[in-house]
C-alpha cells in the first residue's frame, strides 16, 4: 500500500493560516469558540484546499482556482450603497461589520457578533462535512453577521435588502434568518464590491422557513474582477412552506455558491432560478443540494447560463429523495448559452431516488443564439449588436419575468443589461 | 425600384444552384406576383432579397433605386426600406412584442437620422395600425409570435409592415394558414398600403390572394428563372390550367 505524499503548501493556503493567526486576536468568540475556529484552520492545514480528487469540488479545482488571499489592511472603507429596490429597508454590512439594523415591530434583528462573543454561535460552527470548505473558512474567520427573525404570522409589504458590501480585503458573515410561521416577505441578499482591489468574500446564511410561510430570497452576487465569493446557503422548509430562491451572479473571479435544502415538512414548494451572467476570464460554481425527506414536496429549478470570453461556469445539482418521501415531485433544468469558443460550462445533475411513486426530471441544454430569431430581428432593421443583445436578454428575461414583483423583475433586468451592455 | 439582373444563387452550404439566371423588374407603385410550382425558388428570392447569410449570389446584381444592394446586411436592407413579411414568422420567447415594435421602428428612425419615438407617440400609432389589422393590444403584450395562431401571426406581420413603412415590401405566402375573413382583414391591410412610390412583391400559390390584392403584373417562376411574365390574367390561366402549360411552352 501506497501512502500519499502530502502535497507541498500552496501559497493561497499559506496565506490562509497566516491571515488566520494575524486576524484571530480581533476575531471575536469565547475559548470554545476560538477553538472551534483554530480546528477549522488546522483541518485546511491538513487536508489542503479541495483539488478535482474532491468529488463535490471536481469542476472547480480550488487548488489551482484560488492563487492569493487578499489581506485586511485598514483601506477597506466601503459604504453602504443605493439599494436594489428603492422601497427597501436595508441591513448594511460594510467591510464585514453590520452597520445598521431595521428596526420595525416585525423584525427580530441582533449582530452575529454578538453569539460569537458569548460562545453561543458555537452551536452554528459545524461544517457539514470534511469537504465543507465554506463552512471551513467562514467558520474561523467570522467577525460579524446579522440574526434576523420575521415574526409568526408578519406580512411583509416592505423588502428588505441585506447588503453585504466591500472595499477589497476581507469579508466573513453569517446570517441566521427565521422565518416564523405563516409569515411572509421579499429578501435580497446583495454581495457588492465598492473598490477594485480584490477580496476574498465568504458568507453563510442559514435560512429556516416555518410551516406555512412565503418567502422570496433573491441573491444578488455582483463582486468585482478580481473577487473571491464563497457563498452557503442553508436552507430548511417546513410543512406548507413556500419558498422561491433567486440566484443572479454577475460578478466575481472566482466564485462558489452554494445551496443546501432540506425539504422537512409536507406540502413545502421550491422554486428555484438561477441566472448566471459569465465573462472574462472568471469561474462561477453553483452547488445545489436538495434532500426531499418527507413526503408530497414539489421543486423546480431552472438556471439560465450566458457564457462569454473565456469564462468558465459550473452547475451541480444533487436532488435526494429519501424512501418515504412518495408523491416528490422534483424537476432541474440547466440551460447555457455559450457565445466564446473559449468559454466553457459544466453541468452535473444527480438524482438519488429511494422512493417508487415520484416524479423527478433533469435536462441541461447548450446553445448559441439561434440564427433563425437572428434572422427575423435583422430583418425588421435591427442591427447585429443590437439583436444580439435582445436575445440574450430574452433568455433571462424568460425566468425573471416569472418573478410576481413589477419592481424587482425591473431592477434584476436593469442589473443583467447593464452587464450584457459591458460585454455585448 | 428594384431590378434583378441574371441572378444566379446558391445555398451556401452545400452549393445547390436554386436560382438560375432571374430577371425581373418591379417599379415604383407596382404590386407584382410572383408564382410558381414547390421548389420552383419563389421563398429562396425572398431570403435572398433580404439578404440571408445562408445564401450566395454568384452572379448578376440585385439593384434597388438604381444602386446594388449585394454589399448591405440584412439591418441595412430593411432600414433602407426593404421588408418582407414571413411565409412561418419566428416565434421568439422572452422578447415582449411591443418592446421588439419600438426598438424596431427607433433603429430603423435612428438609421435614417430622424428622431426617436416617444412612448406615447410609439403607442398611439401601434393602436392605430392594431386597430385596422383588428389586432387585440393584448395580443401584443405576449412574446414576439409566441403562442399567435396562424392566422395571428400572418396579422403581426402586417401591422410590423405598416409601422415600418418600407418602400418594397416582400409578402412570402402571406396568405397561407388563413381563413377566408383573416384573408380579406390581411388584404385590406396590404391594399391600404398600395401608393405610387411604393413595391409591393406577392409570392403566392393561389390566384385567391390576387383576387383580394389585385396586381399589376404576374411573374412565373420555375427552376429558378421568371419563364413567363403577363398581367392579372395570367394568374387566372395558371388558376384554370396549372402551369404545365407555361413551362412546355418555355421548354
Amino acid at each position: 500500500m501506497n501512502m500519499q505524499s502530502k502535497m507541498p503548501i500552496t501559497a493561497a493556503e499559506q496565506a490562509l493560516v497566516d491571515s488566520f493567526v494575524s486576524q484571530s486576536g480581533g476575531l471575536p468568540g469565547d475559548d470554545a469558540t476560538m477553538a472551534i475556529r483554530n480546528d477549522f484552520i488546522e483541518e485546511i492545514k491538513h487536508a489542503g484546499l479541495p483539488t478535482r480528487r474532491v468529488e463535490t469540488w471536481h469542476y472547480t479545482d480550488l487548488r489551482n482556482l484560488l492563487k492569493s488571499i487578499p489581506v485586511r489592511d485598514g483601506n477597506e472603507g466601503a459604504a453602504p450603497v443605493v439599494s436594489l429596490l428603492a422601497s427597501a429597508d436595508v441591513i448594511s454590512v460594510v467591510d464585514g461589520h453590520v452597520l445598521e439594523c431595521v428596526k420595525t415591530a416585525d423584525i427580530g434583528f441582533s449582530p452575529y457578533r454578538e453569539n460569537l462573543a458569548d460562545g453561543s454561535a458555537a452551536k452554528r460552527m459545524i461544517a457539514r462535512g470534511s469537504d465543507d470548505l465554506i463552512g471551513q473558512i467562514n467558520g474561523a474567520f467570522v467577525a460579524d453577521g446579522a440574526n434576523i427573525a420575521l415574526a409568526d404570522g408578519a406580512k411583509r409589504d416592505v423588502p428588505i435588502e441585506i447588503q453585504v458590501s466591500h472595499g477589497g480585503g476581507q469579508c466573513h458573515t453569517r446570517f441566521p434568518v427565521s422565518i416564523g410561521t405563516g409569515a411572509s416577505g421579499l429578501f435580497i441578499e446583495r454581495h457588492i464590491a465598492t473598490s477594485d482591489r480584490g477580496a476574498f468574500v465568504s458568507s453563510i446564511t442559514d435560512l429556516h422557513v416555518g410551516e406555512g410561510a412565503d418567502v422570496v430570497w433573491v441573491i444578488s452576487q455582483e463582486q468585482g474582477l478580481a473577487d473571491t465569493h464563497f457563498g452557503q446557503m442553508n436552507i430548511v422548509l417546513e410543512a406548507n412552506a413556500k419558498l422561491t430562491l433567486f440566484v443572479a451572479n454577475s460578478g466575481g473571479k472566482l466564485v462558489r455558491q452554494e445551496i443546501h435544502i432540506a425539504a422537512c415538512g409536507e406540502n413545502s414548494e421550491l422554486a428555484l432560478r438561477g441566472v448566471n451572467l459569465l465573462g472574462g476570464d472568471s469561474h462561477t460554481d453553483v452547488t445545489m443540494t436538495l434532500d426531499h425527506t418527507v413526503p408530497n414536496c414539489s421543486s423546480e429549478q431552472i438556471f439560465r447560463n450566458v457564457v462569454f470570453d473565456r469564462a468558465n461556469g459550473v452547475f451541480q445539482g444533487q436532488i435526494k429523495v429519501s424512501r418515504i418521501a412518495q408523491k416528490t415531485d422534483a424537476k432541474m433544468a440547466c440551460n447555457t448559452l455559450l457565445l466564446s469558443d473559449d468559454g466553457n460550462f459544466s453541468s452535473k445533475p444527480e438524482l438519488e431516488i429511494f422512493a417508487d411513486d415520484v416524479q423527478c426530471g433533469h435536462g441541461a441544454t447548450v446553445t448559441d443564439i439561434d440564427d433563425n430569431h437572428l434572422f427575423y430581428l435583422k430583418a425588421r432593421g435591427i442591427g447585429e449588436k443590437r439583436a444580439r443583445g435582445l436575445l440574450i436578454k430574452a433568455f433571462t428575461a424568460e425566468i425573471v419575468e416569472e418573478l410576481d414583483n413589477d419592481a424587482l423583475i425591473e431592477a434584476l433586468e436593469n442589473r443583467f443589461e447593464k452587464w450584457l451592455d459591458n460585454h455585448g | 425600384m428594384l431590378e434583378i439582373k441574371n441572378l444566379h444563387a446558391r445555398i451556401a452550404e452545400d452549393g445547390t444552384e436554386i436560382i438560375k439566371g432571374l430577371n425581373l423588374t418591379v417599379k415604383a407603385g407596382e404590386v407584382a406576383a410572383i408564382m410558381g410550382p414547390n421548389g420552383s425558388g419563389k421563398s429562396t428570392l425572398s431570403y435572398i432579397l433580404t439578404g440571408r447569410e445562408d445564401y450566395e449570389v454568384t452572379e448578376g446584381d440585385i439593384l434597388y433605386d438604381g444602386k446594388s444592394i449585394l454589399g448591405m446586411d440584412t439591418a441595412e436592407r430593411a432600414t433602407a426600406g426593404l421588408f418582407l413579411a414571413f411565409q412561418y414568422p419566428v416565434e421568439i420567447p422572452g422578447v415582449a412584442t411591443m418592446q421588439f415594435l419600438k426598438v424596431a421602428m427607433n433603429e430603423q428612425r435612428k438609421a435614417r437620422g430622424q428622431d426617436e419615438l416617444t412612448t406615447p407617440d410609439f403607442i398611439r400609432r401601434v393602436k392605430a395600425a392594431a386597430a385596422e389589422l383588428k389586432i387585440d393590444m393584448n395580443m401584443l403584450k405576449r412574446p414576439l409570435n409566441v403562442g399567435f395562431s396562424g392566422g395571428e401571426k400572418k396579422r403581426a406581420e402586417i401591422l410590423q409592415m405598416s409601422l415600418l413603412e418600407p418602400r418594397l415590401c416582400v409578402l412570402d405566402e402571406t396568405d397561407s394558414g388563413l381563413d377566408i375573413d383573416a384573408l380579406k382583414i390581411v388584404s385590406d391591410g396590404v391594399n391600404a398600403l398600395r401608393s405610387p412610390d411604393r413595391a409591393i412583391i406577392v409570392i403566392t400559390h393561389y390566384q385567391r390572394l390576387l383576387e383580394h390584392i389585385v396586381p399589376d403584373s404576374v411573374h412565373v417562376l420555375y427552376k429558378g428563372q421568371v419563364i413567363k411574365s403577363g398581367d392579372k390574367q395570367l394568374a387566372l390561366e395558371l388558376e384554370n390550367d396549372g402551369y404545365s402549360n407555361v413551362i412546355k411552352n418555355a421548354a
